[in-house]
Formats: structure tokens, sequence, C-alpha cells
């Protein structure tokens, strides 16, 4: 019996915001089973915050709600569409939490709501820790021994039983939040202490220690006639310990017999019985003894998780689209294999392949962040890489972190005297561990000794071993000779490293490698290690001895994604390399995508025409394009959709002869290039802030005197704000270089002025040579000086005229030309006393461009792509693509306000100053969309937030001295809203002298007063402030506020740092009180929008 | 042997890959199957069933767990040769007692490695499962000569292997607890798994050599008869067939795994065939037509029984059926007669390697044994 006719409509819910544990695999998830319901006639109403996703593209659902995934949001979406079923499975703990809400406030019984995919019976046997225990009992198998603890006296009791070390886990929360090991009291006090906080529940457990144990990871799949398989093992390098997030993981397990695998899989089975998981995916993560082989089960996730997403791109099996099939009555032997698309998918991959995916952290940008590895995930991306052994595939994996340190080295001297402390510093998991144990093992430590050390499996180790005796080779022989140099090819080494060894080039490799014949092949994913023909064009590179990838006779255009996810480069550019591979298909070319992040929808073999896995390097690239460019025609490569990755290999492909369409890498340079961009600007006659570029701490001393502090300081190509700072005075400018030419030793600094209270305005346009299509004009809330990336911002400009936005246009217009754009540019402006400053210039797709989409309703990376495959925006205004008439700059009536705000991990950081500079720190974005900007700000807030702004209660009120008179009036509304307002001494005094009837409160250095008085601190720390208004002056851990802040973070109060990020709460907590909350869905904002009455 | 000495591999049609060899060293020869297991190279060297085979492995890292005591399915290492992409340096297993290539030299066992399997794979795919030689210390320069050796070794259609395998002692297996039935086990290349897994169930089970008479099956008194997997090809198992033949006339209750299901098709008048590449992995879907559950199953045949022109058909035993079919190519994959106790699969539900799955296939068994006694 297939598909179930009862299911007309199924509201699925994504997983909001981009967050440290919470990434685009959701997005992955979330779009294939849209995809999928869709295909199946049934009404999909998407739910979801983050505008950069391809899910909330409007074509992937019937009704698509940009809406906060709160109970009170998802009643009115369900109350106006009333689905028939709810599919919470495929979001991610945000999605199954929802659910879980929505369960227990009663309201699926109440609009007849069935929940499919799981039920909440099943989810709470899955992730109450208690109940699941007694299950993994009851079948027979093993858990840690542990201790359920409600309070921190139980946490006290359970430790005398277990001993220390214990590890602290919080049930409901993910990526492994608020969980730590504790070694003693006080490290238990402390972790319990915030697990019993972040848990909803208000539980964590404390379990026996069985760190470093083996660890892995089962990809399950049940559907309702109750066939079970094991989609993928999952081993990881790093053993217990770390969070799986946060290890490097191999597929498949590769140190277990077939007994042992076995037992994992009969455990595993019974588990998602047991649990009562009817149809869909779950992920069981299991311990292994090394010394005995005993068997712990650590816990399961009754959902498909970041996991799913990296065993369906390791295996070719797409769990998340199944997992919607079988929600929707499907059983497995129905639904069909889509690489072989002659087996079904009742069936369990084999890979004839190693997959090996990399952790990339971001501890670079949290000074003071400990940067140990525990059972809470830290990294905020991935790469993975496919090779046909486990040392390719672990380097690749390492050089498309695009980290150097991640990559092996053997730097001379060779001494292994370094080996005591190279072991002793290893025996702390930390983000480097790996290139240590590779380090000493190369000057001579024995495998067992770093064993020892870390617990990592002596095999890996061995693996390690080969790598470096191959290094030893490629150095010491006289002449590098074809066998030798396809056996170090055969272990992953990159051109660079054998180039390193040599003492020679990576083109000097290159060329000999060529001469030699010494080429990669191409190896297709299967699901079934060549068994059966694969019909599905995924592919990977290895050096072997059959390719069996034949290029075909097409028009090709290849689109380079942009690796792993990081603060600054993330989900957004991957949307525009989706877009651009969905519409060029579909004007005819073959497109061909290269990328090496598993999370993301560009790495679904169903985006592009062809997928190739491989690390995002030079070597890599141009393997793939020689092996393309054998038959058929090579269009071009497209560099300007993926971010500074695929940006930085413009040069160098150009250079090789590679065609690149859009924007020419000269021009690419042209905007990176201080001087000669100057000259574009004088042409253009907008004026830029008074700068120098310096090349040495004498020349920035000299051109900041001459202009003038503040200053802003940055190293030349950088993405993300990479190493920028606004700098007060010579002291911080000297402390600054010191730092940034560690940075950056070949790149000059730039030094500009930065201008204190400007309005910043980020624009996003396409530019075809002739015409200009502003896409849209973002005003941002913060001042200038915080990173565009972390900045609320909104759209349509809500402080800005026609004439203004005129300029803006005429500026743009000028500039594109000027540098020559043919595709997206992205330009921030700052608007200063009626003058219009550029402040930067990027010649490629911007982080907003999904949010301009989204908030204008036309597709422009889409639009981008056409005008680099040579299309013209008159022509794409023909063919619909873009509006008839108008822009972006001037939005028909109609037309909604949106507001994008940043989420940031500080949570995840736990001693991090929280205040916002010009270096990005978020991870990712939200979006609120409603009629006025006081809703679509407020909506952004709860999105964003847990709880989102308050409407009544208590605020805490320290000001800046040049933030004092701008606050007066947003305070004093707060104050007749009805808010008690409680300030330091300054800043009291000025509002009671206003008329606001402020109350004092202890500053943190004054420390708790005689009589118990608290300070504003203590207030925090004792809930009773509500919001937190808090601008600080300069930067630096140590300065004012620090404090204030870090407790508003671990107490999860909104805390806002700037006078303009207050004016615009003030509004949203007034439409809060005063307005009825409603949704609309991005179909039906477009349906209101008059494109013809401009 | 020195793992760096180079080795060749050739196939009939001259297909040849050069590699390094590991293992015993000398000349081997067999049919090239290719098994897509990524677990449980031990059991599979140790299957008798891969007598006068030469196994490639998909999975690329071969001996990571090196060798134990526990996990080897029969007396000694049966393929001819063994070809790996990448054999493992060191061994990583608390039970592992040895490592592999020691193990396959003892056994003389012709291994090579460093050899693109994948391509070969898809070569066998493509081309049929066809001979292969292995040869230490060449690498091929008088390619000509290897192939027609290759061409004058022996082919597997016709091929009998029986008596090579099977058991040259009767043994005895106990029950574990509570003795519930008997049954003998023609070894036509058992695995010791199998007679565990019935023991487990409490019954004894009588292990004889393959050439035992009727009467001296008889003689034992079983509650039901069982035959075992094994190598080549089912058409030349005549004393089998004919034993199977007597087996049904007396209906006493039969199951048969693997060369035990070709046989029992045989018996009942089904052709066996030769299939292109066959199937071997742990990993295939197999459909149990009666409940519509799919199993995950463990798979080592390169014959297979015909399926006739319906589900159901006539026997001289009575009516029988198709009962499971495997869902990758609909191969039939068990029969079951519907008039007495007697069924048989083409896939290992003793799992070893493989998954667990099928385990149920022995409590059937036991059922049946149960309801005629």
């Amino acid at each position: 019996m297939p598909k179930r006719d009862d299911i007309k409509s199924v509201m699925v819910i994504g997983s909001g915001p981009i967050v440290i544990g919470q990434a685009c695999e959701f997005d992955y998830s979330g779009t294939q089973a849209c995809r999928v319901l869709r295909e199946e006639g049934i009404r999909v109403i998407l739910v979801n915050s983050n505008p950069a996703t391809i899910m909330t593209d409007p074509e992937f659902a019937d009704a698509t709600y940009i809406e906060p995934i709160t109970t009170q949001y998802l009643e009115l979406v369900i109350a106006k569409e009333r689905p028939d079923a709810l599919l919470p499975t495929l979001g991610g703990q945000t999605a199954l939490n929802a659910a879980i809400q929505l369960d227990k406030a009663g309201i699926l019984k109440k609009y007849n709501v069935e929940l499919i995919g799981a039920d909440i019976e099943a989810i709470e046997r899955g992730e109450n820790r208690e109940k699941f225990r007694k299950i993994v009992q009851e079948i027979g198998a093993e858990s840690a021994r542990s201790h359920i603890c409600h309070t921190m006296q139980d946490a006290l009791d359970g430790v005398t039983e277990l001993g220390y070390p214990v590890v602290v886990r919080p049930s409901f929360t993910m990526g492994g939040a608020g969980s730590g090991i504790a070694y003693n009291e006080e490290d238990l006090l402390r972790i319990a202490g915030l697990g019993l906080e972040a848990s909803p529940t208000s539980e964590v457990l404390l379990e026996e220690s069985i760190i470093g144990w083996k660890e892995y990871e089962l990809e399950l799949m049940r559907d309702k006639n109750d066939n079970v398989v094991v989609v993928c093992s999952i081993e990881n390098v790093d053993p217990m310990g770390v969070h799986t997030g946060d290890s490097i993981t191999v597929a498949p397990a590769l140190t277990l017999t077939d007994r042992e695998f076995q037992k994992l899989r009969d455990v595993g089975i019974d588990i998602i019985r047991a649990v009562g998981v009817e149809t869909g995916g779950c992920n069981i993560q299991f311990a292994i003894n090394p010394d005995d082989g005993r068997l712990i089960v650590i816990e399961m996730n009754p959902r498909v998780s970041r996991s799913s997403a990296l065993a369906s791109k390791a295996t070719g099996f797409p769990i998340a689209k199944i997992a919607a099939r079988l929600a929707i009555g499907y059983s497995l032997d129905e639904i069909q294999n889509d690489i072989t698309a002659e087996t079904p998918a009742s069936f369990e991959p084999t890979l004839d392949y190693i997959v090996v995916k990399v952790p990339r952290f971001a501890f670079e940008k949290f000074p003071g962040a400990d940067t140990t590895l525990t059972t809470t995930m830290k990294s905020v991306g991935e790469a993975m890489a496919i090779g046909r052994n486990f040392p390719e595939a672990l380097q690749k994996a390492l050089r498309s972190t695009e980290q150097k340190s991640a990559i092996f080295t053997w730097l001379e001297p060779r001494d292994a005297g370094e080996i005591p402390a190279l072991i002793e510093e290893m025996k702390r998991p930390h983000d480097g561990r790996l290139t240590l144990a590779q380090r000493a093992l190369w000057l001579g430590a024995t495998n067992a000794q770093i064993h020892e050390a870390t617990n990592i499996d002596p095999w890996f180790l061995d693996q390690i071993e080969r790598i470096n005796e191959m290094a030893d080779q490629i150095r010491e022989s006289r002449d590098l000779l074809a066998p030798l140099l396809f056996e170090a090819k055969s272990l992953g080494f990159s051109d660079l490293q054998i180039a390193g060894l040599r003492g020679t080039g990576e083109t000097r490799i290159r060329e000999i490698r060529k001469q030699l014949g010494v080429l990669p092949v191409f190896k297709t994913v299967d699901t079934c290690a060549a068994e059966f023909s694969a019909k599905t064009p995924y592919h990977y590179s290895s050096y072997d001895s059959e390719t069996e990838v034949v290029p075909s006779e097409r028009r090709k255009i290849i689109i380079l994604g942009s690796g792993p996810n990081r603060i600054g480069q993330g989900i957004e550019f991957d949307y525009s390399c989706v877009h651009a591979a969905m519409t060029l298909s579909e004007a005819g070319f073959e497109t061909i995508m290269i990328n090496c992040n598993p999370e993301t929808v560009s790495t679904d073999y169903d985006t592009s025409d062809r997928l190739y896995f491989e690390p995002l390097t030079f070597e890599d690239v141009m393997a793939v394009i020689d092996a393309e460019s054998s038959a058929g025609e090579l269009v071009g490569v497209i560099v300007q959709l993926g971010g500074q990755t695929p940006l930085g290999l413009a040069r160098p492909l150009a250079d090789a002869g590679v065609p690149i369409i859009g924007t020419q890498p000269e021009a690419i340079h042209l905007a990176e290039d201080r001087e000669m961009f100057s000259r574009v600007l004088t042409e253009a006659k907008v004026p830029a802030p008074a700068h120098g570029t310096a090349r040495s701490f004498e020349q920035a001393r000299e051109i900041a005197n001459r202009i003038g502090y503040p200053v802003l300081v940055r190293p030349s190509y950088v993405l993300g704000g990479r190493g920028m700072e606004i700098v007060y005075e010579e002291e911080m400018l000297k402390d600054y270089l010191e730092k940034a030419t560690q940075i950056n030793p070949e790149h000059p600094i730039l030094v500009d002025r930065f201008l204190d209270d400007a309005v910043e305005i980020d624009v996003d346009a396409l530019f075809d040579g002739t015409d200009l299509y502003l896409a849209g004009v973002m005003e941002h809330i913060e001042e200038a000086g915080v990173h565009s990336g972390d900045s609320a911002c909104v759209l349509p400009p809500i402080t800005l005229g026609r004439e203004e936005i005129d300029r803006i246009r005429k500026s743009t217009h000028a500039i594109a030309a000027g540098v020559g754009v043919r595709g997206l540019i992205n330009i921030q402006f700052a608007l200063a006393s009626d003058v219009l400053y550029i402040l930067e210039a990027n010649p490629r797709a911007s982080r907003t461009v999904p949010f301009v989409s989204k908030a204008t309703g036309v597709p422009i990376a889409k639009a981008a792509a056409r005008i680099m495959a040579g299309e013209t925006i008159a022509s794409l205004r023909a063919i619909g693509l873009l509006p008839k008439v108008g822009d972006g700059g001037q939005l028909p009536p109609g037309s909604p306000v949106s507001v994008k705000e940043a989420v940031l991990p500080f949570g995840r950081f736990h001693g991090v100053d929280t205040v916002l500079g010009p270096e990005m720190k978020s991870t990712g974005e939200v979006m609120g969309i409603d009629s006025s900007f006081g809703v679509a700000f407020a909506k952004s807030q709860v999105a964003a937030f847990s709880g989102g702004l308050p409407t009544r209660g208590t605020a805490f009120v320290s000001l800046a001295n040049r933030d004092k008179r701008a606050a007066i009036f947003p305070i004093k509304r707060l104050s007749d809203l009805g808010f008690d307002i409680l300030a330091t001494e300054g800043t009291a005094d000025i509002l009671q002298r206003n008329g606001i009837p402020a109350r004092v409160i202890r500053k943190q250095f004054e420390g708790t007063g005689a009589q118990g008085q608290p300070t504003s601190v203590d207030a925090i720390n004792n809930g009773e402030i509500d919001l937190i208004i808090n601008t600080p002056y300069g930067v630096g851990p140590r300065k004012d506020g620090y404090e204030i802040r870090t407790a508003a973070v671990l107490r999860g109060v909104p805390c806002i740092t700037t006078v303009q990020g207050l004016a615009a709460a003030v509004q949203g907590i007034d439409s809060l009180i005063h307005d009825q909350p409603a949704v609309k869905s991005i179909q039906e904002h477009a349906r209101g929008v008059n494109r013809d009455g401009v | 042997m020195k793992s760096a000495d180079p080795s060749v591999l050739v196939l009939e049609d001259g297909y040849s890959l050069v590699g390094k060899g590991f293992g015993a060293s000398g000349n081997a020869f067999g049919e090239a199957v290719f098994s897509t297991g990524m677990t449980g190279y031990q059991e599979t060297l140790t299957d008798p069933s891969y007598c006068g085979q030469i196994v490639v492995m998909t999975a690329p890292h071969i001996g990571n767990t090196g060798v134990n005591p526990e996990d080897g399915e029969s007396r000694r290492m049966w393929p001819s040769g063994f070809v790996v992409r990448e054999l493992s340096r060191v061994v990583s297993n608390w039970r592992a007692s040895g490592t592999l290539a020691d193990e396959l030299e003892a056994n003389g066992i012709v291994g090579i490695q460093g050899v693109d399997t994948r391509a070969l794979t898809r070569h066998l795919r493509d081309r049929g499962a066809m001979r292969m030689g292995i040869f230490s210390h060449s690498t091929g320069e008088n390619l000509m000569e290897l192939i027609a050796a290759v061409n004058d070794s022996p082919v597997m259609l016709g091929a009998s292997f029986t008596d090579e395998v099977t058991t040259a002692e009767n043994y005895v297996i106990t029950a574990r607890g509570e003795k519930r039935a008997t049954c003998v086990a023609l070894d036509l290349g058992i695995k010791s798994m199998t007679p565990h897994r019935m023991s487990q169930r409490g019954i004894e089970v009588h292990v004889v050599n393959a050439n035992t008479t009727w009467e001296e099956i008889l003689a034992l008194k079983p509650g039901g008869v069982f035959l075992s997997n094994g190598p080549g090809d089912p058409a030349t198992a005549v004393g089998a067939i004919a034993i199977v033949q007597k087996a049904l006339e007396m209906k006493i209750p039969l199951f048969g795994i693997c060369f035990g299901n070709q046989i029992l098709g045989r018996a009942l008048g089904l052709e066996t065939y030769k299939m292109q590449y066959g199937h071997r992995g742990i990993n295939q879907p197999v459909k149990d037509l009666t409940t519509g559950k799919v199993e995950i199953t463990a798979h080592n045949h390169g014959f297979a029984v015909r399926a006739p022109e319906s589900l159901e058909f006539n026997t001289a035993y009575g009516r029988a059926r198709i009962s499971h079919i495997c869902l990758n190519d609909n191969v039939v994959e068990g029969i079951e007669l519907l008039d007495q106790n007697a069924f048989s699969v083409q896939y290992h539900p003793e799992a070893a390697a493989g998954p667990h799955d099928s385990d149920y296939l022995f409590d059937r068994f036991l059922e049946k044994m149960g309801s005629h006694a």
C-alpha cells in the first residue's frame, strides 16, 4: 500500500538560523523534503525564520512563512493554513522541540493536525535520558552508569557514586549545548549549573566517564512495515570525550570486525524499534572499550541529524528525501534508489571509498575562548572528502578546510627533543591535535606513545605514519619518478605539499606530473560499490587506474562553491551557487558544481547536472576543469558566487587559461586594490573616507595622525572583516599591527578614517555592462563600525528619502561601470552629514543576496548567473526573471518591510566579550517580515533570541557619554511603556534630569553594597533584569561593560549595544504591546505588491 | 613474501593490473568474483563456498582487525587468490591473534594489493565473472603467456568442489540447553556458524560427509535434514539431489541454504543457471513474499534457481512456491513446499559475515521439525 491519500497538506518546520550545532544540513534535508512532498502532489506549508535557505525560496513550498519558530507564530500559521499533518523531523532539534511544544499546548489537537514522521511519545523515549536508559536495558544492551539530577544536590550525590571524571549532559539540548566533563567539584558545580539552566526540563545526567573509548555512529531508517536498514556507519578518529561534530570522522567504520559491527547493528535496530520511530531516520551513538569490546549505547536522535546529512553525502543515500516519503506512507521497498534507478531503497549502501569529515573551527574570532574540545560542540563548519583510501581522504579533507595549520607539514629541524612537549600538548583534545600527532610521529615518537596520549586508534596513527614515510621518500629521493609521484598522490599529497618537500613551486610539480602522466582519475559515488551501474553523476577524484567519468559534448559551466562554513562565509554563498546551477541548467547549459561542504544543498547530487565533491584548491579544481575540457565546450567558470574561496582562485585559474565568466579577475583585483580603486572613485565622483595604505607601523601612524582617530584598520583581501578593528589611539594601533602582521605578512594594511555616527547602507546590485539593476538597499540598524554581517538591517531603508536612494543608484552604477562588473556587486556606503561615502565595494555575491531576494521577491542570484552567461538586464526583464520596470531601490506600493538580524554564538564561548565590532562574529541570520518596521523588527528579535523583546519589566541602562544625548527619547518611551529603569550613576543622573524615573544601581567594580545592595551584574544574575542597554566605548575584553554583557549572554537577557539598536528595539516593543501579531506567507506578500504601480 | 614484490593479475579476456604481492607467493587461478561487504574478510576467506575462486574485495582497506581464533567459519581459508586495494600494515583489535597476511601465507593463498579494485569490479560486472590468474614476482611482461595460462585453467560451469570441502569425519554439534530436535546436516561446504545457530535453538546437529548415503542418514533418526552452502555448479551435485528427493518422498522436514537451495530447486525439477556476476555481499534486500517484509541479507552465490512460469508451481512432491526474491534483480532467493515441511533460501541466514535479519529461519526449521515429530 503506497502513499496515504488522506494527507493533502503538510506543514514542514525548518531549523531557523544557523548556529553552532545546527547548520545548513537542515536546509539540505528540509529542501529535499519539500521537493519530495510537492512531487507527491501535497500542499507544502513551510515555516522557517532563516532567509538564507533554499527551502524558503518561494518555489519550494506552496506557502512559505518566514516567521519566528515559536509556538505563538506556529499556531497562527496552523490556524490560517489548517494543514492535515506536521512533519517535524527534518528541521533539527529546533523543529522537533517546536512540535513538542505545539503538542503540549494542545494546538495540534485543537486544529486536528497529525504529527507524521515521529510521535511525541517516541521522541520522549529517544530524548528523555531516563526513558532511553530503560529501553537500552530492556533490549539487553548497556548504557553508561549514570545518575539523573534535577538539582545541584542531586549532582553532588551522584558523583559520590560514579567518581570523577563525570560527563554532564543536559536533556533536550542540541549540539551538546551545556554539557561537559567535570574533573572535580568546582567543574561539576559550574557545568551542572549551566546544564540545569540550558535544559528546558531542568534536567541533567551525570555519566561514568568513558573518555578515550572508540566512538561510532549508525544512521538507521525504518518504515511503517518495520523494515529497518542501516544507511551508514561512522567512526570517530577522535575518541569519546570530543563531540562528534568536533571530531574528525570517517565512513565506513574501519576498525571493527563483522561480529562487532553486527552487534552495533542489532542493538541499533532493537533501539529504533523499541523507541518506536515509526517512519524515518534516526542516529545512534555508541562507545566501545578498545581493551575488551564492551559496548555502550550513548544516545539517539529520533530525527534527521547533522550526521544524517553527512551520511547521505558519504553514501549517496538521500536520507531526508526517503524520510519524507516514508512519512507519507511509502515503505522502503516502494522507493527507488535514485543512483541505480533500478534497485530499491530497502538496502544498505556499501562503500568502496573512504570518506573523511574534518571540522572547521573559528577560535581565532573569539580571543579568550577555550579551545579544548569537549562534549559541547564548538566547530562552525566542516569539510568532507572522498578518496580511495584513508590517507587520501584525510589529506583532501584537511586541505578542504582552507586552514593552513590543518595541513600536514614536515618543517625542519627534525628534533626528537620536541616530542615530550608535543605529547603533553596533545593530551588535551583541541583543534590542532592531529597535526601534533603527525609531527610527533615524524620526529620519532612511536604509535604506542601517541595512542597513549590521545587514545586515537593505532590503525589511524599508522595511516599517518604512512603519510610521514612518504614525505621522507619524496624529500630524499634523487629524482621524482612516476611510480613514487603516483604513490604520493594516492596518499593524498597535494602538489603544494610535494613542492614544499622538494623545495620547488607548485607549478613545477604540476608540470612534472603532467609530463609523467601522473593524473587523477574520477570515480562515482554509487551506494553499491559498483555492483550496479550508477545513473547519478556524483564524482570524486583519486589516483587509481581507471577513470569512469566521461565528459559530455554539451556546453558547460562550472560553479565553484564556498567550501566549509565559517564565520563570514556560510550558507548565504551556497544559496547563490545553488541558484546559478538551477537557472543555468534551465537555460540549457550543463552545470557542474565543485564543493566540499557536506552540509549544503549545492552538494546534493540533485542540484547540478554534475557534482564533483572536491577541495576548492587550484590543483583540485584544475583537475576537474582539465577532465571536463576534454569534450564539449567549457563556457566558463563562475567564481563570484561562492565568496572569498572561489574568488581567491580567479587569478590563478585565469592565468592557467581557464575562462572566467562574469566579472573578470582584473576587475576583481581593481576593486581590492586601494590605489587603483581610488581612481575609479574619483572618476565616479564618489568620495571615500580619508585613507591610506601602510606597509609599516611608521606609515600607519603617519596616516592615522593625518586623517585623525578613530581609524578603521584591516588587511586587504579579507572576508567577514577578519582582522578588522576600530582603533581609537596610537597605542591601540601599535597593538593591532603587532597582531596583524602575523595574520598576513604579504599584504599591506589599510587605514581608513572611521566615520562615527554615520548611517551605514548596504547595496546589492546587478550590472551587465550597460544597465544597472539596483537589487536592494539596506539600512543598518547598528551604526557604521559594526560588521555588516553582524548588524541588523532593514529593507527598504526606513530613514532614506527618494533623493538619497537616487544618489545611491547613480553612485552604484558609476562604480559598477568603473570596476567592470558583469553580474553582482555589493557596496557599503556610509551617510554622514549628508555626504555619501563609499566604504567598500565587492564585485561578487554578498552575504545579503538571499535576504534581498526574499525581501524584494526577485531571484537576483539567478539573474546574476544569467548575466554572467551573457544575457542582459533588459532581456531578463523581458523574460520575467527581473521585474519589467523599477528596481529594489524603488519598491512598488504594498511592499513589506523586512528586517535581517544576526545570530551570535557567544553562548558557546563563555568568557568571550559579546560586544560587536568590525570583525564579523555571527554564525547566522533571521528575517522578520511585516507591513511595518516595528513589527518586522520585533519578529526578527523573537526569531533570533529565545524570548525576543520583553514587553514589560526592568531595563538596565549604562551608556557611553557620546550616546547619552541620543538615548534619552527612546528610554523615555520605554519608561512610558511601563518599564522600570535602572541605570548606573552617571546615566541615571541624566535620565532623571530628563524626567525619567531611573533608579541607581551599583557598578560592578564598586562591588556589592554594605547592606547587600546588588551590582548591575548581580541583578542580571538574579534574574531581575529583562532588558539591557549597554553601549561600550572602544574594544577589548577588559573594557567597561564586559561583565555585564557576559552575564547577559549567560542569562539570555536581550542586550542592546548601540543607540540605533535601542531605537529599533523600542519601536519593536511598542508594536508588540499595541499590535495583534499576524503571519503572511511570502507568496501572499508577493501578490500584495503592485508591480506596475511604481 | 615481501609485500614490495610486484605481482600481476590477469583475466581470461586479457584485462590485467599490476600490484604488489602478499600472503603466499606463486601462481593462483580461479573464478574472479567480487564481494561488496565492508566487514567480515576473515569469514569470507574461511567460507568454503569460495573454493575455486579468487575473491576481489571492493572495500579498500582490508586486514585492519587482523585475524582471530573466533571468526573463522571453517578449518581453513578457501579461495585460491585474494585481491585487495590496500592491506593494513598493522592490526588493531582486542581479539586479534595475528595478521591477515601471515594467515593467508599459512593457508597458501596468493594475494595481490595495490590494484584498482573498483575498475576490476566494474569490468567483472559488465563482462561477467570469469577466470583470473595472479602471478607473483611478475609485472606481466609475458602477458600473452599469462593470458594463455588463465585460459587453460578450469572453468566454474560444471565444476564440483564438494569432495574438497566436505568434512572427512562426521561430527556432532550438541544442542545448547534442552535438546529439542536432531538434524542431519549434509556438509557441502558448511560454515561453522550454521550448526551454531541451530545448536543455540536446541537442535543437535550431525554434520556428515557429503557422500553419506541416505541409509546412513536415516540411521541417525533425524527430525530434519539440512543442506548447507557450498562451492561449485549445483548441476554436478547429483548425490545430494538424490538425497533430497528421498527426504521429500518421506516428507522429512528439510532446510537448505545457498547451494542447498539450488539442490532443492533441482530436486523439484527446476533449472539452475550461472549468473552474470552473482551476488556477493552483506547488503542484499530480500523480500519474503509471504509477509511482504524486507530482510537485509548476506549473499554468496554465482548460480541461481531459474524462476518457474508462476510463483506457485506443481512438483512431484506436491505444490511449491517461490517464497523469497532479491529486490535488486528479482532473482529467486527462496523456495518452499506447500504440502510438506521443506524450504530453502539462496542467502545466508547464519550470517557470518552479515546482518542477522534472517535468524528466524532457524526457528522456522525447528518448528517444522517439531510439527513433524
